[in-house]
């Protein structure tokens, strides 16, 4: 232990399995609770998990903070205040100015409606421009036009608790979640920051997104099916929201904060996916981080998005984990909570965090699957894996804290 | 963080530059113009703008880009950026950057071209966005496409192009970000886990949507004729901003790296500060507590006072509200030293690029404290009494500086302020 480990002293999650630790774990071992959740009916041909009602207001009690947000933005400000609170951070104006946020973020909201009136009232190619320059001229309405903006969504949570260290956001997709994680973990661990607010959200019910990776060929289709047993095009999208309070030993303890797990490592890398193989980069990964096997004291939470689940990616990291887990409980959270983009790897890491507090893992979420053979048993550590439908791999490792 | 002392004892070494801006490509060409008092800003002739208050901007027209699309342009001129940077730090021969690569990019949504040539390929009866089910394997909107359009795909290539390391970062800060880019940058390096990062901001984002989206805030200047001199920071009759094209690198190195395979230094990057406002999502707190402790945070991280800052690159974009806001800062963090300083603005002459702002700034910076020579705030015909300060009106002045400070303040929050110095 030293001063500069870092802690997790607080976690928010409004996700399809709930918004408590207590709603999470009986629908991580609960089917039918956590089936109810996918909706294939909103979004036809594609299935996705969706977030059920929540009270936004509880934790953004101004309307005009509300309005400015779309779904994503607002999955993760309610998120975010759920992780301030149980952090003991609300409210503290000192603490507050000196807790850097880093955010994950895809692309902002746009106003579907109105992109639908211009696709579907455009003139022919000749004039098609002109046109929807007036179109938009007289449509877009500002506060919606802000919403747009990635780097509000860690605007809007500085407006609301009043967040002001710092505020960057990162893109790019999977590994934006891994990064803001990383970089976060990295400083803390070099003395470049005392308290960061890390976070993410994601809105499964985005239209021109599951365009956007309909056309990649990622997207299942059809019903639900299990996710390990899903075809290529295999991602079912999942809302969440996702925040994390990292904070030194040193400054936890002298505030008196809970140390709720620490967070060992976070490692983000790159691999090229054309030439390179992901798995060797993740048993690198696995080797800065646990020397050896990950051992039957270890939870593994794998994000396997789903992508390529029969000959690709997702195919690929089965095997790696079949590989070195070592009679490791394993367990594919997308199968759970669907795959949550951005947010993916930060649910993970709550989820891991909850399972290191119990010292127990949840039953398998695909009992089919022999990589989720192992049962649910007694743990004192949670591996976390992220990889990305088409970059980036992250591993991370929780440790209960002794 | 306060340290005090040797202001060099963490200093970050700047190895290698590159830029493109409306007013051409390359370090040399822009501050060429830059420091004659050039603008780039003209009547926009990339889309019709009939109707629109706004008709002006700061275009990059002469990349081999077609069509031009937000991601296709902002990638060409990062890739332009980097090559230039990188080749410039003579990094490449001894073993490469070794590094992060941060990339500040615009967000990447489907243009409208885009939209209607999915609609076009998929089902035109079925309606937008009523089945989901555009494209995909063996149609024309396939996997290509879709890598087109992911936020991550540009520091993807960029990081293969120049050997980065681990896991290539894209962010945005708004207005901010060129200038976060490079202090992610001097964190990592400081870090000391790597020896060298590549900080890219780039921006090729104008296009009607954008354009009327600003607009929209009132945030431009309507003045569009003569284009030139709508861009106004500081005087009274500023009315706005005028959005810009551009991009800017910057290699980073440990200066031991640096001096140990030989590397010509360029400049240092002393010290960084940032504060989020939680005021309003479009405007500062009105008193101006997060740009002060942004310039603050910057100056003390460096082991300085704010005595010794010799010259301020401004964020000045000419609108009234930043303008204002900014001056009050500097007045607040450097009292009756505010007399003293120089504060000139580049966007009276590039306009705002945007998210590579801070970057293209901070490059200019060095090419100022590297040749002596203070870039003008041109435009400045009207005074506005309430902003004392020496502008460098109109051109541009010899005048040695030793430390400078770059400000970047974004819409959204985020502040970001960088000391620099000359390479000595």
């Amino acid at each position: 232990m030293t001063d500069r480990e870092v802690c997790i002293t607080g976690y928010g999650l409004l996700s399809p399995l709930g918004e408590t630790p207590a709603a999470w774990w009986a629908a991580l071992n609960d089917p039918a609770a956590r089936h109810a959740r996918v909706d294939e009916v909103a979004t036809p041909p594609f299935p996705i998990h969706t977030i059920g009602d929540y009270d936004l207001e509880t934790q953004v009690p101004r309307p005009g903070d509300r309005r400015a947000m779309g779904p994503m933005m607002q999955f993760g400000a309610y998120a975010a205040g759920l992780a301030l609170d149980m952090a003991g951070l609300k409210g503290e104006a000192d603490l507050l100015q000196r807790t850097h946020m880093i955010v994950a973020s895809g692309g902002g909201e746009r106003d579907l409606e109105l992109d639908r009136q211009i696709l579907e009232g455009a003139p022919g190619p000749d004039e098609r421009d002109a046109w929807i320059t007036a179109q938009m001229a007289d449509g877009l309405r500002p506060t919606l036009f802000l919403a747009q903006l990635p780097n509000l969504f860690a605007g809007n949570i500085s407006i609301v608790y009043k967040v002001s260290g710092s505020s960057r956001t990162f893109m790019g997709e999977e590994a934006a979640g891994a990064d803001a994680l990383r970089i976060a973990h990295r400083r803390l661990t070099a003395g470049q920051g005392d308290i960061f607010l890390v976070g993410a959200a994601f809105a499964s019910e985005r239209p021109e997104i599951q365009i956007s990776y309909n056309a990649g060929g990622f997207l299942l289709r059809g019903g639900f099916a299990d996710l390990w047993s899903r075809p290529d095009a295999g991602i079912c999208f999942g809302a969440a929201g996702a925040f994390l309070v990292l904070e030194s030993r040193a400054s936890a303890e002298t505030r008196g904060a809970a140390v709720r797990a620490v967070l060992r490592g976070v490692e983000s890398d790159r691999t090229d996916r054309r030439a390179g193989d992901p798995a060797q980069t993740a048993r690198r990964q696995l080797e800065r981080m646990v020397a050896g096997p990950a051992g039957a004291e270890t939870a593994v939470l794998s994000g396997a998005s789903g992508a390529g689940a029969a000959t690709g990616i997702t195919a690929a990291e089965r095997t790696f984990l079949e590989g070195v887990a070592a009679g490791a409980p394993v367990r594919g959270l997308a199968q759970a909570v669907g795959h949550a983009v951005e947010a993916a790897f930060l649910q993970n890491v709550i989820l891991a965090t909850v399972c290191t507090e119990r010292g127990e893992v949840f039953a398998p979420l695909s009992p089919e699957a022999a990589v989720e053979a192992a049962g649910a048993g007694p743990i004192v550590r949670a591996l976390v894996t992220g990889w990305g439908h088409v970059r980036g791999e992250a591993m991370a490792l929780v440790e209960a804290t002794g | 963080m306060t340290v005090s002392g040797d202001p060099y004892a963490r200093a970050v070494a700047i190895t290698g530059l590159g830029m493109i801006t409306s007013l051409g490509r390359g370090v040399a060409e822009n501050w060429r113009r830059l420091t004659a008092g050039e603008s780039g800003i003209r009547r926009i002739g990339r889309f019709p703008t009939e109707g629109l208050r706004t008709q002006i901007a700061g275009c990059v027209a002469f990349m081999d880009v077609e069509p031009v699309t937000i991601p296709a342009l902002s990638r060409a001129m990062a890739e332009a950026v980097a090559d230039e940077a990188v080749a410039a730090s003579g990094i490449a021969a001894d073993g490469g950057i070794d590094g992060d690569l941060f990339v500040a990019a615009p967000p990447i949504e489907h243009d409208w071209d885009s939209r209607f040539d999915l609609l076009d390929a998929v089902d035109p009866g079925a309606g937008p966005y009523a089945r989901g089910e555009g494209g995909g394997p063996g149609t024309g909107i396939s996997l290509p496409w879709h890598h087109e359009f992911l936020n991550g795909s540009l520091a993807d290539r960029l990081a293969e192009r120049h050997g980065c390391t681990g896991s290539p970062i894209t962010l945005t800060t708004a207005c901010a970000s060129g200038a976060s880019a490079i202090q992610l940058g001097v964190e990592s390096v400081r870090r000391g886990e790597r020896p060298a990062a590549l900080c890219v901001g780039t921006d090729g984002s104008i296009n009607s949507e954008s354009l009327i989206r600003f607009a929209l805030l009132s945030a431009l200047s309507t003045k569009n004729d003569p284009p030139e001199q709508a861009a106004k920071p500081f005087s009274r009759n500023r009315d706005g901003f005028v959005m810009a094209e551009g991009a800017a690198a910057l290699v980073l190195e440990h200066p031991d790296r640096a001096k140990a395979r030989g590397a010509t230094i360029l400049g240092y990057i002393l010290g960084c500060g940032e504060a989020a406002d939680t005021f309003h999502r479009t405007r500062s707190n009105p008193d101006g507590g997060a740009i002060i402790r942004s310039m603050a945070g910057a100056i003390a991280d460096a082991g300085l006072e704010p005595a010794d800052i010799g010259y301020i690159n401004a964020h000045g974009t000419g609108t009234p509200e930043n303008d204002k806001m900014e001056c009050l800062g500097i007045s607040e963090v450097f009292g009756a030293g505010r007399d003293r300083l120089a504060v000139s603005s580049n966007k009276s002459m590039i306009g705002h690029t945007l998210t590579a702002a801070g970057a293209v700034e901070a490059v200019a910076t060095v090419q100022a404290l590297r040749e002596g020579v203070l870039p003008p705030t041109i435009n400045y015909r009207e005074p506005d009494p309430n902003i004392e300060l020496d502008v460098v009106p109109n051109e541009a002045r010899a005048q040695p500086v030793e430390f400078a400070l770059s400000n970047s303040f974004g819409f959204g929050g985020q502040n970001v302020s960088l000391v620099l110095a000359a390479a000595g």
